[in-house]
């Protein structure tokens, strides 16, 4: 590879903003052909550092090639013109627009008098998604599907240029497990045509499987390069944070007490159907299935998002009607919500304000809010999750994306639930926190309280949980224990007995029968 | 992540820009015209600006909150003309409350429209501007009203009146402005107007009663209208049924001169009041320019215009963006 010339070239980059050295003379390379992985912390400057790339920030210093060519980029559009197409970490779609019209946005197919091509675009887009395989077509509208499937919709963007490099900004944090095959083979098929990529991930076994060469950013620094087949984990971790992880499956278990919650024949629609199960005390209860299998939206009505159409929920033995979030949090119910852009943040507010959002009633001495008590949850929870952030007036939407998660996982925690629910909690986060949430919801559940975690990452749910129910197409198939449970048998049991795809069991959930009420 | 110990004066810049607009506007007329800062007549911009004023703190609250409001303008010449009816039917101290009271029950609706409805404020808001017209007219008759007694009652005292030296309509805007910016910035219901205008799905998820935070927020805009309303009655002392036509306009070019965004979710009662001065003082210094009536409308929205793009250039870091 030594011989060749980059597909792109960053030479010294620094971009800083205000009170962060996001990059600190950065330097990196992509060779043709390459798939080059970029990982760092939470808010190590991986986005920083490919949005200088793809024309999104201006670099304060340093210069970019592409093919050796010295380059700048003034904006998206123009990097895409000079080849270079961006997989963004946070979706970017919008969402009254059809597929066909996101993905071929600023280029519509043209005819005479610069009216739109449709036939052409809907065909080209057809064409596009049938190498996805995906489970909807170029007129659907981008609102209407699952974040997984917005995901998909993000990468078929990659598709419909010849491009020279490709940036996926961790474009598996919401995929299941058959969307990644597809995105991998796609990744293949560009490494064979010579385009150069740039793959951004937290999760370690896709880095082994799928890249040549692994950089590792820290702090904004460039810390090192490795070839992928002569590193291991270990190393890389070090790389990246300075020490290793004891990543040991040695939790202990609690002390189980009284049941917390009980559902019983839950409905909704065609979203799910005669769901029951409990949780007890000190327990961590992992659901695990297809996207669109339903968990989310049985998250949702317990948390007072959704009204079922039968069945009834119990808690501490007590049946209870929950009509609102307002109501789900007097009963000491959190729920982490899958999507943190669109249902865990306020972007535009602090990351003191958002934090403390749901107990902001709490907060007051008088009439008024108490910033001590708000800064003293703060920094509570910044410290115990490492958020990465010049200080609490900073805007979340400002942070890294992990930074991001961290924050809406903090808000849940430090409402002291009795009953957690954590809807793909470590999305985006990276390895050293991970471990650390992982401990704390663990922490959690010895202390007593009661767990439901609902993770499309199949080593989450098995790492945290002490049984683990399996659903497909909203129906429980099967509860497995912790001493049971296996990942064949639980891939067997998602997919149920006719081994249906990913892209069938996708259902735009809110579609279909009982709707979110909110 | 290296913390920076660079002083950020470009930050301060971007943070202040229309406040640096500001400053540099009133120099600028203050050369051009001495009497433009004379304390009588930074007095006289203040005095004039105050109905305009109270009115937007109101609006602040709704804009932030996601929604418009652009019923104001005829729901102050509402109130004003009915408080004016009332005053020679059942005597000031029981107009006042009355005219309140009335007031009050048309921002409920609006905000039981918009907030539990959950229909378009847009729509919702400018129907009531017609509608409360209609009203208003029906209630007068299509008359003026006046004040029989003009010299024989202390209801003047809100619009003519003046306490240490101090005229009471900016008494009036400037108390009103302090509890209203408190009210904002540092109560649990102020955080959630925020939230609720930043991003509504995320607030819901957060036990934020969304359609209860709208509805208040169109119950204090109602509030500010009959505030407004008192002032205006009580300064003129009789009124045409279209007082405050086309107010709403002038209200929503102070807020969001001020830096509130249309969208949702930012704004402060601070920078709303700013807002009401610059527009204050852009028409007094035009008028001490001595442009003719007319001309004053183009000149003043083209500043509008102009400061909004410059400020949100100044947060952009560019005149002009591709992205976003
Ligand atoms: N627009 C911005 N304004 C201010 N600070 C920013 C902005 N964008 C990024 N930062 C800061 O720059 C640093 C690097 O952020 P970046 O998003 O590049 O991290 P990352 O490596 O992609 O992390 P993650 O793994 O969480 O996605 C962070 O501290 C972040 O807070
Ligand atoms: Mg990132």
């Amino acid at each position: 590879m030594t011989d060749q010339t980059p597909a792109l070239r960053l030479e010294g980059i620094v971009k800083t903003f205000p009170g962060v050295r996001a990059l600190d003379d950065v330097s990196f390379a992509v060779m043709p052909g390459e798939v080059h992985a970029l990982m760092g912390e939470n808010g190590a400057g991986k986005s920083t550092l490919m949005k200088v790339l793809g024309g999104i920030h201006q670099p304060d210093e340093g210069r970019i090639f592409i093919d050796e060519e010295a380059t700048v980029m003034t904006s998206p559009i123009q990097a895409k013109a000079r080849g270079v197409v961006f997989i963004h970490q946070e979706l970017s779609l919008a969402d009254e627009l059809s597929v066909a019209e996101n993905i071929f946005l600023g280029e519509l197919p043209r005819k005479t008098l610069g009216r739109v091509d449709w036939a052409a675009l809907y065909a080209r887009t057809d064409d596009i998604l049938g190498k996805l395989n995906v489970g909807f077509n170029a007129r659907t509208r981008v609102g209407e599907l699952s974040i997984a499937n917005q995901q998909m919709v993000e990468i078929a963007r990659a598709l419909t240029v010849d491009p020279r490099a490709v940036i996926f900004d961790e474009p598996t944090a919401s995929l299941t497990d058959a969307e990644k095959v597809v995105l991998f083979d796609v990744i293949a098929d560009l490494k064979a045509r010579g385009v150069g990529i740039v793959y951004i991930s937290h999760r370690m076994e896709e880095i082994f499987k799928i890249t040549d060469r692994i950089s590792v950013l820290r702090d904004g620094q460039y810390r090192g390069t490795l070839n992928t087949s002569e590193t291991d984990e270990d190393e890389v971790t070090q790389l990246m944070i300075g020490r290793s992880l004891d990543l040991s499956r040695n939790h202990a278990h609690a002390e189980l007490g009284e049941v917390a919650i009980e559902v019983r024949g839950l409905s909704c629609g065609k979203v799910y159907r005669d769901i029951s199960f409990s949780v007890r005390r000190g327990e961590v209860v992992g659901f695990y299935g297809l996207v669109g299998a339903g968990r989310t939206e049985i998250a949702e009505t317990i948390f007072g998002l959704r009204d079922p159409d039968a069945g009834a929920i119990y808690l501490d033995g007590k049946e209870v009607r929950i009509a609102s979030p307002i109501d789900a949090i007097r009963h000491g119910i959190s729920l982490v919500p899958e999507d943190r852009k669109g249902q865990g943040l306020v972007l535009g507010m602090n990351c003191r304000d958002n934090m403390t959002l749901p107990q902001v009633d709490d907060m007051t001495s008088s009439v008024f809010v108490s910033e001590r008590a708000e800064l003293s949850i703060f920094d509570h929870y910044k410290d115990k999750l490492d958020i990465r952030t010049p200080g609490w007036r900073q805007t979340v939407g400002n942070l890294s994306g992990g930074n991001q998660q961290k924050i809406v996982i903090g808000k849940w925690l430090s409402m002291n639930p009795k009953l957690l629910i954590v809807d793909e909690p470590t999305r985006g986060i990276d390895v050293g926190s991970k471990a650390e949430i992982h401990n704390l919801i663990r922490d959690l559940a010895t202390q007593g309280y009661a767990v439901i975690v609902i993770s499309s990452e199949m080593p989450e749910v098995l790492h945290l949980a002490d049984r683990v129910v399996a659903m497909h197409q909203g129906r429980i198939v099967r509860e497995f224990t912790a001493e049971e449970v296996t990942e064949d048998s639980l891939i067997q049991a998602i997919s149920g007995i006719g081994g249906n795809g990913a892209a069938q069991a996708d259902v735009t959930a809110q579609d279909a029968g009982c709707s979110r009420p909110h | 992540m290296a913390e920076l110990t660079k002083s950020g004066v470009a930050g301060v810049l971007a943070r202040q820009g229309i406040l640096i607009a500001f400053v540099i506007f009133m120099v600028g007329f203050a050369i051009a015209n001495q009497r433009f800062i004379a304390v009588d007549n930074v007095f006289g911009v203040i005095r004039s600006s105050a109905i305009l004023g109270v009115m937007a703190l109101g609006v602040t609250f709704v804009v932030i909150g996601g929604n418009l409001d652009l019923s104001v303008g005829s729901m102050m010449s509402f109130s004003t003309i009915v408080v004016l009816d009332l005053h020679d039917k059942l005597g000031p101290a029981l107009a006042i409350p009355a005219m309140f009271a009335l007031t009050l029950l048309l921002g409920a609706f609006i905000g039981f429209l918009v907030g539990y409805l959950k229909l378009n404020s847009l729509i919702v808001t400018l129907g009531m501007l017609s509608a409360i017209h209609g009203l208003t007219l029906t209630w007068s008759g299509g008359k003026n009203m006046d004040i029989a007694d003009k010299s024989g009652t202390w209801f003047g005292f809100f619009g003519q009146g003046s306490v240490m030296g101090i005229p009471m309509p900016i008494l009036m805007f400037a108390g009103l402005a302090a509890v209203l910016g408190i009210v904002l910035a540092r109560t649990p219901f102020g955080r959630k107007v925020y939230a609720v205008g930043g991003n509504g799905t995320a607030a819901t998820f957060s036990g934020v009663p969304r359609a209860r935070v709208v509805f208040t927020t169109y119950l204090l805009s109602a509030f500010c209208v009959a505030t407004a309303g008192l002032m205006q009655a009580s300064r003129s002392m009789g009124s045409q049924n279209t007082v405050g036509q086309g107010m709403e306009l002038e209200v929503l070019a102070a807020v969001i001169l001020g830096g509130a965004s249309l969208l949702g979710g930012s704004g402060t009662i601070f920078k709303t009041v700013i807002g009401v001065l610059i527009l204050g003082f852009i028409q007094n210094g035009l008028l001490l320019v001595g442009l003719e009536f007319y001309v004053q409308y183009v000149v003043t929205w083209t500043i509008i215009i102009l400061a909004v793009w410059l400020d949100i250039a100044a947060k952009r870091g560019r005149l002009w963006s591709p992205i976003a």
